[in-house]
């Protein structure tokens, strides 16, 4: 075995590279196109802080093998929590139902990719020792309080994933990776008579909980992402009910790139494509965005949330341009849906875990940086909204209508910020909110690492990123 | 095995997982564990296009070392991995704070009668007869009109299974239970506008599902008639939640009136126990053991026997929701709630669907919502809706990309009817909500 992650899920379950070469050519002894064999073994803990104490922890330990085999558009798929080579036998067998007996593909013989490591290969649950994470929870309570000493509720939460993943497939596929992520939450609720607002912010990435206590600005990263929330906090105090209606809108940079995620993104995976599901179908090559918008997936970026060395397929992630200039260039494919589309894969085969199928999935997704600074942009509007921080959002990929919910807002009166208004759902269509970016700042940011991407029933960490942005009409869904 | 059989072997695994916990200094400890097989089955196109085999289990401990708390879980259940899990939960112990609070719920709390509740259907595992049923509920909503040009498939799920809970008061109880859905989404176009619409429908028997062909046709019907879909005007308007929609209403309130919002002061129901929220003729009633209910249970995720309760009577919150932990945060009685509500029916004005949109009169239809702009420490509602445009009670046209918003406080007060055609597919049962109202946010 030429590695750690072999050993870990082969070798110590009494398997082998032959047993693999064996339970695939069991696959494709039926007539199948494609088979591969996905294992994985995780360890996730959590801890959290309320009312100043430490509340809870836990530990979560998974470690399973999903089986999945293609004919044609057909997927048949099995998965067991128990690796053995008798469950592997077992999942085989299931798997291979989809297609009939009488198999025309021979397993390829299994090749070793090099790719390059976005991450460094560290387990952040061994990586601190218990009294220091306790006590890094402390801290930011501790510094909470000293910001703002009448708060009535802080709620801190550590969580940390190491998680180690085998893919060996019937194309020759064979690779593996260890995949760190660690994450940083801190919610806050002041009072204020009968007011009451809550404020949260998180960070996080594919890093060992140092990351949190590295140097940002001078100081520990925890200390901004704790004033995140106490500001969030802060301003929804004094938030007015926000206006209701159709009016020009400024996303912030950063985290308001889950506009893209939603109103493009979903929109551009190859299976809906595929399917001829997606308001991009057929798009390809055409305009869908405003002259200046270029929008990318990228997997590769170091350390970040949504970042794969290889993703759940074996294939190595890359930078894929969806829209250039405003005009369609890519959609994001798995394995199944490139070979069906007659293109290649491009590193998105994503999966929750072993017990569930692989499918096309964002990375981390934003825009790139434009011309204009912020200040400008702000400038150019009479009566709007500036939309800095946000709650998440929806897509309803076929009409392409998609809503995002604003945590912190502002009135925009005669070229200045003003007064800050209550959350309000935003709502537009993809394909038409996209055409009417008029401004794009020079200010491109990725979010602070906290993005969960649903599909299917799936979540997959990922990250969303843009520069501040002028939509000259979103509708916002204010009470006033 | 027989599935008592199988339910006593996971019995003793959490017996023997309760005593590991005692033997490494627990004081006290419970464990819970599951296991469920099934199928999901999906065509598109009419031809079969996933057939998964699903096999998930898994157990979770929680221990208490004085008033120190740790918990771990697992889904490898080999001897080995267990009492790993038994010692990391230990392990944590050791770090977590003493918290007063913290503990199993009085042993007296506890269930000690388990009826037979009618959960558990089962039916072999058949994917060629689950094809079969996919494949004929997406075909009668492609065949349904002319303008349903694809399909995003139908899909048929079997899922069979055993819960089991023990604590160191002595309560380790199991029940099996099974459930079946069969769904269908499908898309329409008509010249540059595509839509999409579903429909589904799920039982706790495999003959308690609504027919293939109806379930299709409905998606079909629910999809067509969204072509041609406008915005309106921002105007203040009724609105009416269908009943397909209306549930997620009385999730924000059990969200709001749950012990966990309450104690960290993050609800906007905080101190109105007794307090007119609903009107006067609004009644809410939990029904815990009701036969063969999607959210029926004796007993709650901390082994507290559930009971009949009047959750809101003549419209007065009359009942907070309390776990153990926020019961005791509260200085009150765990109501059976950890893990959520039991079968909530939603009082009703006896109107029809149709004499709701009469009632009404003229305002917005609500299908769909989109979105999670809820807040429930200020009863804040924004989200993103579609459906129809009603004048004079009569359906005029789809409405898309608006949104709906109001205050929770506000929505529930005006409440005017709730329609006595019940969805009945979830944990909380409604029909179609009324609501005097709202800002749409449009044009």
């Amino acid at each position: 075995m030429s590695n750690n992650v072999a050993s870990h899920l082969l070798t110590d379950s009494g398997l082998d590279i032959p047993a693999l070469e064996k339970a695939l050519g069991q696959i494709h002894s039926h007539d199948t196109d494609y088979a591969d064999l996905y294992f994985q073994s995780s360890q996730h803990e959590s801890w959290v802080l309320e009312d100043g104490i430490i509340k809870e922890g836990s530990y979560n330990i998974e470690r399973g093998v999903g089986v999945r085999a293609i004919s044609g558009e057909k997927t048949g798929f099995a998965y067991s929590d128990e690796i053995s080579e008798d469950a592997l036998k077992k999942a085989c067998n299931a798997a291979r139902t989809i297609a009939p007996a009488g198999g025309k593909i021979a397993v390829a013989g299994f090749g070793e990719q090099a790719y390059p490591q976005r991450y460094q290969p560290d387990n952040p649950l061994l990586g601190m020792e218990e009294a220091e994470k306790v006590a890094l929870l402390k801290a930011v309570d501790g510094y909470v309080r000293k910001q703002e000493p009448d708060i009535n509720q802080v709620v801190v939460s550590l969580t940390g994933v190491y998680e180690e993943v085998l893919v060996a497939a019937s194309d020759g596929t064979f690779a593996t990776d260890i995949r760190p992520l660690v994450r940083l939450n801190c919610s806050v609720l002041m009072e204020n008579g009968d007011r009451r607002e809550r404020g949260a912010s998180g960070a996080g990435g594919r890093h060992t909980y140092a990351f949190f206590q590295s140097d940002e600005n001078g100081r520990p990263a925890f200390e901004q992402l704790a004033d995140d929330a106490l500001h969030m906090a802060r301003v929804n105090m004094e938030a007015v009910a926000s206006p209701a209606g159709t009016m020009p809108v400024v996303l912030g940079s950063g985290w308001p790139g889950v506009l893209l995620h939603e109103a493009v993104g979903h929109g551009l995976e190859g299976d809906f494509n595929r399917k001829g599901a997606s308001t991009f179908s057929g798009k390809m090559g055409q305009r869908v965005a405003a002259k200046g918008v270029t929008i990318v997936d990228d997997g590769t970026l170091q350390d970040r949330r949504g970042s794969l060395s290889v993703d759940d397929e074996g294939t190595p992630t890359q930078r894929n341009v969806l829209i250039e200039d405003g005009i369609l260039t890519g959609y994001m494919q798995d394995k199944m849906n490139a070979r069906l589309m007659g293109v290649k894969p491009t590193g998105n085969g994503r999966r929750e875990s072993f017990a569930h199928l692989p499918m096309p999935r964002m990375t981390n997704t934003f825009m790139m940086a434009g011309q204009y600074d912020p200040q400008d942009i702000i400038k150019t509007i009479d009566k709007g909204i500036y939309a800095p921080n946000f709650a998440g959002g929806q897509v309803d990929i076929t009409s392409g209508k998609f809503v995002f919910s604003s945590a912190e807002a502002y009135l925009i009166e005669n070229g200045k910020i003003t007064a800050p208004v209550k959350g309000a759902t935003l709502i537009g269509n993809g394909p038409e909110v996209m055409q009417k970016v008029s401004m794009i700042g020079n200010d491109v940011a990725l979010d602070r690492g906290v993005g969960v991407c649903g599909k299917d029933g799936q979540s997959v960490p990922v990250g969303v990123g843009q520069p501040t942005l002028k939509v000259d009409e979103l509708t916002v869904g204010g009470t006033a | 095995m027989q599935i008592d059989q199988q339910i006593a072997e996971i019995q003793n695994i959490v017996d023997d997982v309760l005593t590991m916990a005692k033997a490494k200094g627990a004081t006290e400890a419970e464990a819970s564990m599951s296991k469920v097989q099934g199928i999901a089955v999906s065509s598109r196109m009419k031809e079969v296009e996933n057939v998964e085999f699903t096999n998930d289990g898994g157990l979770g401990i929680s221990v208490y070392v004085g008033k120190h708390k740790g918990s771990a879980s697992t889904a490898d259940l080999s001897k080995a991995a267990l009492a790993l899990t038994v010692e990391k939960a230990i392990d944590i112990a050791r770090y977590t704070s003493e918290d007063p609070c913290t503990g199993l719920a009085d042993a007296a709390l506890m269930a000690t009668e388990f009826p037979d509740l009618e959960l558990y259907h089962p039916q072999e595992l058949d994917p060629e007869q689950a094809m079969k049923i996919a494949i004929e509920a997406e075909t009668a909503a492609l065949d349904y009109d002319e303008r349903i040009v694809n399909s995003d498939g139908a899909g048929y799920n079997a899922n069979q299974g055993i819960r089991v809970y023990g604590n160191t008061h002595g309560i380790n109880a199991g029940y099996p239970s099974s459930r079946y859905s069969l769904s269908c989404m499908t898309i329409a176009a008509k010249d540059d506008d595509m839509q999409r619409d579903y429909a589904y429908t799920v039982s706790r028997r495999p003959d308690g599902l609504k027919s293939a062909h109806s379930v299709g046709q409905e998606a079909a019907e629910n999809t067509v008639s969204r072509l041609g879909s406008r915005k309106i005007n921002t105007a203040n308007v009724p609105v009416l939640l269908d009943k397909d929609v209306a549930s997620s209403l009385f999730g924000h309130y059990v969200s709001a009136i749950s012990g966990g919002n309450l104690y960290r002061r993050s609800s906007f129901l905080l101190d109105k126990l007794g307090a007119q929220v609903f009107p006067g003729w609004l009644n809410i009633q939990e029904l815990p053991h009701l036969k063969g209910g999607l959210a029926s249970s004796s007993f709650d995720a901390e082994g507290v026997a559930t009971k009949d309760l009047h959750v809101v009577e003549n419209g007065k919150l009359s009942q907070y929701l309390y776990t153990t932990y926020s019961a005791r945060k509260m200085g009150q009685t765990p109501t059976g709630h950890a893990g959520g509500i039991h079968n909530w029916i939603i009082g009703d004005t006896g109107h029809t669907d149709k004499a709701l949109l009469e009632e009404m009169g003229t305002g917005l239809l609500v299908t769909e919502l989109m979105g999670q702009g809820v807040s429930v420490v200020t009863g804040d509602y924004s989200r993103g809706a579609a459906g129809y445009w009603v004048e004079n009670g009569v359906i005029q046209y789809p409405v898309h990309e608006v949104t709906i918003a109001g205050n929770l406080k506000d929505m529930f007060a005006n409440i005017r009817a709730i329609g006595k055609d019940r969805d009945v597919r979830g944990g909380v049962q409604t029909g179609s909500v009324l609501i005097d109202n709202m800002k749409i946010a449009g044009s």
